[in-house]
């Protein structure tokens, strides 16, 4: 199974602790893994802003770098959406059109396509779950609150295995932390206040860490959690399922 | 020149709109389900009162007593004691704002919702349903059915110049979302439902 | 003179100054949202009631000038008398028109979202004729010479001692008596005698049914029908999405409507109007307005299968904190975000981008308009017709460049992380709007494309 490693370019620069956890975690599973070393970024910044159009070049470096794997996993529920929502480039578009196809989310990978039950990790921690927005809802990562059907979570299955590991289940389950890409600084004021908010509803669970699928969101509010000297951490669902049962 | 009715219709025309066929539809299983039960949890639940009755006697019984304590009532239910709608089929609505109670005959009763459709042709006049201060509709457990569907499979709705879904008594939570019985509309509704194996009005 | 381009965000900025209030609004519009959860979960079918009313409004929309026709004809078979407006100056000219034909002085109006975005009030009153709005929340916000702020809950901006004050200034109510309950009956009797002295009552539509030319209006309060029956003339405004083909459509519509607006089963009244009783003249106004352009719009028809629910200001989290008012449109909340730049796409730049894209909005919907993905699609077009300013333009343009180039995304990825290290202020002040609530995150030594050269290759 040739797996190629799509690393988020804020990930890359910013959080690449992140990006060796997932490398690592999908090795543990038995993935061959390949980064492909000139990949930069999906697009979606500028998209979300309303550019679209100035993302062509964006969507010409993801296919010269990724087409011709297995799949694509990336350890945020974001940019793989964005990809599979909108990754096109006219000379290319039969490979983009199997690209938006096979590019994985990290936790839907482990759970559908490698289909592990428990990736033999240990997490002593009373933990909260951030469900972002964009795995939950274009990804399918997990039912929504706002539709009637069964429910499931990916990201919950994994770590209800993980040894240790108390999760609790915020008031509002799946309300957005207000990240938003540019939306972040535009909208600066609500921004906040919603972060502020998910912060709040971890806070009463006493959760020691909130986790989740997606770096933004994290960064988002990591950014808000120091600004409180709050002593809750964050902590990426990759860098979780990769800690090992020996650590005591 | 051109009218605003041939600019709005060219207008469309011009859209170039994919034809969407007409879902078809499909309202899964019909449940079996005591209606009468959900019928009357729904209604409490909405802020009416359902009474079960045997026969149209205890409705005479009950309108007598309530007619001790309020003066004006108005009765569109023929198989009552005290029908009196004919004297006010053709009021103005300033006469008829003192009706206390109105008592009116409704066809269809949901289980699901607590609604009854109430028609012109038992209203007698359009406005009582609204204005009385108190209403009380009349339906027999036959004309309870389980759903929005099953009532317009069972309704004719262009039978009549007009026709309502009543569903409790008004209410607002317009201010802070606080729940108040009686906007502008009865301060409070009650139905009474005839059982099958009595006498219907 | 110049208009200031109204800008959402700065006006949600404000509405977050109030901490207590904002927490308040959120907290109560989150309540009816879980309303609306209980509601929906009571019903297995629920999403299946969902699909078959996208795909009727899908089809209504999609032979829209057919359906029109067969209701009109309906409707002028039932002794109704409908008219056509193209815009909202026409449409108030209409309406206008039949009141002074009937030397109507006094006007009640219940709820319609279509007279607010017409202004009709505004116009009526400049010609004198009195127009009192007869929902509570509605009243409420006439009186205090405000817009509502929400398409089902008009005044959940303000609190009930706002509505108090206001009502002891206009109706000599108790002063700081704060009980809904007696500030409901104190409008209650007021505007009974509003009801009983009207010269005609206008009315919004929820529903009109091609099929029997009937008009279907849905209220709590019961002001529509007392307005209605009372008056000598009836006067409907509907916006022409408002057609369904069949009267036992509504069946799926009335189920879907105030399950999804408060959690209600269903409104306590749905009332049916065919023909005029006897006496009453009726008149039925179908107003394009922008309608037409907007379903010619390929990605942002479906926006007119709205059936004004309001679950989409409930759920969305951006609504809930920045209030009604901030969306400057008679519409608020993701709806409106999608509906307003159709009528005007440089005073409503701002709107579309007032969202995080969660998705909660299309979730939520009952007959499933994709919001969130029209919201993404009118930032791509408003950029593109240059409503965007030529700085963001800029920034944007130089960042696709550099992240198009490999290497020239290394390098200045590595420089941005020094410049972080060895000089935090130029990042960390209060020019950078992360920052002024946020801590920037720390800038690492190396990327992973650094560690992995080294360490994997």
């Amino acid at each position: 199974m040739k797996v190629a490693l799509f690393i988020p370019c804020y990930i890359d620069q910013f959080f690449p602790k992140v990006a060796i956890a997932t490398l690592q975690v999908l090795e543990k599973v038995g993935c061959e893994v390949f980064y492909p070393v000139n990949q930069t970024c999906c697009g979606q910044p500028m998209a979300n802003a309303g550019y679209a159009s100035l993302a062509n070049s964006c969507n010409k470096n993801f296919i010269q770098n990724f087409y011709g794997f297995d799949y694509i996993v990336s350890p945020s529920g974001s940019c793989v959406a964005h990809v599979k929502e909108h990754l096109h480039y006219k000379p290319r578009e039969k490979e983009a059109a199997i690209m938006r196809n096979n590019v994985y989310e990290l936790t839907e990978f482990l759970t559908d396509v490698v289909k592990v039950v428990n990736v033999g990790a240990y997490f002593p921690h009373k933990v909260g779950l951030h469900t972002s927005c964009h795995g939950q809802r274009m990804l399918g990562l997990s039912s929504m609150s706002e539709r009637v059907g069964p429910s499931f979570s990916k990201p919950e299955q994994l770590l209800n295995e993980v040894k240790g590991l108390q999760l609790m289940r915020p008031a509002r389950v799946d309300e957005c932390c207000g990240f938003g890409g540019t939306f972040c600084v535009t909208e600066e004021a609500v921004s906040v206040r919603m972060g502020q908010d998910r912060i709040r509803d971890h806070a009463a669970n006493e959760v020691e860490y909130i986790t989740g699928g997606d770096v933004s969101c994290l960064m988002h509010l990591e950014g808000i959690l120091k600004r409180q000297k709050s002593r809750i951490k964050v902590v990426h669902i990759a860098e979780i399922l990769n800690t090992k049962w020996s650590i005591k | 020149m051109i009218s605003s009715r041939e600019k709005i219709l060219k207008a469309i025309r011009g859209c170039e709109l994919e034809n969407k066929h007409l879902p078809s539809l499909n309202f899964g299983e019909c449940k079996q389900e005591d209606l009468l039960a959900k019928f009357s949890q729904t209604l409490a639940a909405i802020g009416g009162r359902c009474r079960k009755v045997g026969g149209v006697e205890q409705i005479d019984a009950y309108i007598q007593e309530a007619g001790s304590k309020y003066p004006c009532i108005i009765n569109a239910v023929s198989e009552l004691r005290g029908f009196n709608i004919i004297d006010f089929v053709n009021a103005d609505a300033r006469t008829l704002a003192s009706t206390a109670i109105f008592i009116v005959r409704g066809s269809v009763a949901i289980a699901e919702n607590g609604a009854i459709w109430v028609t012109e042709k038992n209203i007698g006049n359009r406005s009582l349903p609204f204005l009385c201060q108190h209403l009380i509709i009349v339906v027999t457990e036959e004309d309870l059915v389980v759903d929005m569907h099953d009532a317009y499979e069972k309704n004719a709705i262009d039978i009549d110049g007009y026709g309502v879904f009543i569903a409790g008594p008004s209410k607002t939570a317009d201010i802070e979302q606080s729940l108040v019985i009686g906007a502008h509309g009865p301060l409070s509704l009650e139905v009474f439902i005839i059982e099958s194996s009595s006498n219907k009005p | 003179m110049e208009h200031k381009i109204k800008d959402h965000s700065n006006a949600a900025a404000r509405f977050l100054k109030d901490e207590e209030r904002a927490t308040w609004h959120d907290e109560t519009l989150w309540f009816v949202r879980s309303k609306r959860d209980k509601a929906a979960q009571q019903l297995p079918e629920w999403e299946s009631l969902r699909e078959m009313a996208s795909g009727i409004k899908a089809h209504t929309l999609s032979h829209l000038d057919k359906y029109l026709l067969a209701f009109e004809a309906k409707a002028k078979a039932n002794g109704v008398h409908v008219h056509w407006a193209t815009d909202a100056e026409e449409h108030n000219r209409i309406v206008y028109s039949i009141l002074a034909k009937h030397k109507a002085k006094n006007v009640v109006k219940s709820k319609s979202m279509l007279t607010e975005e017409c202004g009709l009030n505004h116009h009526l009153e400049s010609q004198g004729i009195s127009v009192v709005d007869t929902d509570l929340g509605e009243y409420i916000v006439q009186l205090r010479k405000e817009q509502p702020s929400h398409i089902v809950l008009p005044a959940i901006h303000l609190k009930k001692e706002d509505v108090s004050n206001t009502f002891h200034e206009c109706l000599q109510t108790e002063k700081n008596n704060f009980d809904p309950a007696y500030l409901t009956n104190s409008a209650r009797i007021v505007l009974r005698e509003k009801f009983l002295e009207a010269d005609a009552a206008i009315t919004g539509v929820n529903f009109a049914v091609a099929e029997t030319g009937s008009i279907v209006i849905c209220t709590n309060e019961g002001n529509a029908d007392l307005g209605v029956h009372s008056a000598p003339l009836h006067i409907a405004c509907m916006g022409i999405e408002k057609l369904i083909p069949k009267a036992k459509h509504l069946g799926i519509f009335l189920r879907l409507l105030a399950r999804s607006a408060t959690g209600q089963p269903i409104t306590s009244y749905s009332s049916h109007f065919r023909r005029p009783r006897k006496g009453q003249e009726m008149h039925i106004v179908l107003v394009d307005n922008g309608r037409t352009q907007q379903l010619g719009r390929k990605d942002f028809k479906d926006s007119l299968k709205c059936i004004r629910c309001g679950a989409c200001l409930n759920t969305c989290p951006v609504y809930r904190r920045s209030g009604g008012h901030s969306y400057h449109n008679s519409v608020a909340g993701p709806i409106g975000a999608i509906l307003a730049p159709n009528l005007d796409m440089r005073k409503n730049a701002d709107l579309p981008f007032a969202s995080t894209l969660c998705g909660s909005c299309t979730n939520v919907c009952p007959v499933k308009i994709n919001i969130h993905e029209q919201l993404w699609s009118w930032r791509q077009i408003l950029m593109k017709e240059w409503y965007g300013s030529p700085a963001k333009k800029a920034s944007m343009k130089a960042m696709a460049f550099v992240l198009s180039r490999p290497r020239m995304y290394k390098l200045s990825g590595k420089i941005g992380r020094k410049i972080m290290q060895w000089l935090p202020g130029l990042v960390n002040n209060r020019l950078n709007p992360w920052h002024k609530n946020r801590e920037m995150p720390q800038a690492p030594r190396q990327s992973f494309n650094e560690w992995y050269e080294k360490n994997k290759r």
